[in-house]
């Protein structure tokens, strides 16, 4: 069997085991470092709901990379967006607006928005709909998901000065 | 769905890249961003034996321009050209076919070179390295060569990089002030194959004459094609609408689509038509001119 020594810093912490050179890095992040939330949808690259942080800002379908790629590189999953149990300021936005019904696709949507809010604090509705564009949902519509993303934009853009006022 | 097993090798310099596709020959291939090689390793159509790694190869990642080319290395991501506001300045054909390549989220590991050598019939680079006269740099047993785009594309996923070769950089020539691009794609969803798009690249001489135009179609053969009749009725004329239909028209003689449930033949054909035309009106828009 082709197997190789793998070691990546999932959401702070290093993850290190040695696995089938095949290995996706969904599978890793789920069987070997326990981190249930990144979920395996289309299995094709189409569906976006597999999608973590690689290196703190870019976002990439975990289906499509193997865990060997991301050997050395820092990942980030929606487990780490609510440290104590606060919420992200996107996921409470999500909840706000109802941008979820089943969840499955929720995951790959924050972590989008996350990249997304990063690259570009105040998205138009146009770029948010493109900046999703990899993402599928089939309960929503998409609308309230862009209403979750706006409202997580102005308040996180709110709460820079509010904290350097203080 | 699971890939099956095979070898994978790090490597972390050219030389370490090159020798391992030497050694290893027809049994590998080069993993790069991965965007289609994964997908196609997973429905196993694709079983290398060997993955040789070039992503850790950071020296293989750039995006410069030197000696009039924008030199592109083999692991830049798609992303890197899309949010660079230099090439948005610049570069009107790079700057639209970086926003609509597959998604945004494929564009962050996904490459131009790895792109273009996948050269898949539907390919958004191969289009745009024909319509630019790009040129691709190969490093061989005798050391390295630069291959023309024509040359380089050779058939569907076949191109001029030759077993235990390797492809190092795409060199696109800068374009001067008077020549600008568009990118035309129609395309069900997003991230999903095109139904057909098409290239357009054009410069002009100072007397508002057609200079140079580089025009190619893509999802509408085996490969992405030149469109070169087109190009021939463009070069030397004051551009007119008559002249641009006359030119679109060229494009649906050499389109060869398959039917499938994104059209049928008939209609991809004549969207070849439609967004040669609309390619150019734009690219001559860009430059100021409305024919």
């Amino acid at each position: 069997m082709n197997e190789i020594p793998v070691s990546i810093k999932i959401n702070g912490k290093q993850v290190t085991a040695t696995v089938e050179s095949r290995t996706l890095l969904v599978h890793f992040i789920r069987e070997q470092a326990g981190l249930t939330g990144t979920h395996v949808g289309c299995d094709s690259s189409s569906c976006g709901v597999c999608t973590v942080l690689l290196d703190g800002d870019k976002p990439v379908k975990s289906c499509t990379m193997f865990a060997a790629m991301a050997h050395g590189h820092e990942v980030t999953t929606v487990e780490s967006l609510a440290p104590g149990g606060v919420l992200h300021p996107l996921q409470q936005a999500f909840w706000d607006q109802h941008g979820l019904q089943c969840g499955y696709c929720t995951p790959g949507m924050l972590m989008t928005s996350v990249a997304l809010l990063k690259h570009n604090p105040n998205p138009t509705e146009h770029e948010i709909r493109e900046g999703l564009s990899g993402n599928l949902c089939r309960c929503t519509g998409y609308n309230n998901i862009v209403k979750s993303v706006q409202q997580a934009a102005g308040v996180m853009s709110q709460a820079i000065p509010a904290a350097a006022d203080d | 769905m699971f890939p099956a097993s095979f070898e994978y090798l790090r490597t972390h310099s050219p030389d370490e890249a090159f020798a391992a596709l030497q050694q290893h020959g027809s049994e590998a291939r080069v993993l790069a961003g991965g965007q289609s090689l994964i997908p196609a390793m997973r429905y196993r159509l694709a079983r290398p034996a060997v993955l040789v790694d070039i992503n850790p190869i950071k020296e293989l990642e750039f995006l410069k321009e030197e000696n009039g080319f924008l030199r592109i290395g083999a692991t830049t991501r798609d992303a890197a050209l899309e949010f660079a506001p230099w090439i948005l300045e610049r570069y009107s054909l790079i700057t639209a076919v970086s926003k609509v390549v597959a998604d945004p989220i494929v564009r962050h590991m996904g490459t131009v070179v790895g792109s273009v050598c996948h050269n898949d019939p539907a390919g958004d680079w191969t289009a745009t390295s024909l319509a630019s006269r790009a040129v691709m740099v190969v490093r061989g047993k005798n050391g390295l060569r630069e291959v023309p785009i024509d040359q380089f594309l050779v058939d569907s996923y076949t191109t001029a990089v030759e077993e235990g070769e390797m492809a190092l950089e795409l060199k696109i020539p800068i374009p001067d002030a008077h020549t600008q691009g568009s990118y035309q794609k129609i395309e069900r969803k997003v991230g999903d194959y095109a139904t057909c798009a098409a290239a357009v690249q054009i410069s002009l001489n100072s007397d508002g004459t057609i200079r140079q135009a580089g025009i190619a179609i893509t999802a509408a053969g085996p490969i992405a094609m030149r469109v070169a009749a087109a190009e021939a009725m463009l070069v030397g004329q004051k551009p007119t609408l008559e002249l641009i239909k006359a030119a679109a028209a060229e494009a649906p003689k050499i389109a060869s689509p398959n039917a499938d449930q994104r059209g049928s033949a008939e209609y991809k054909k004549d969207m070849t038509r439609v967004l040669v035309g609309r390619g150019i009106t734009e690219a001559l828009q860009r430059l100021g001119v409305n024919a």
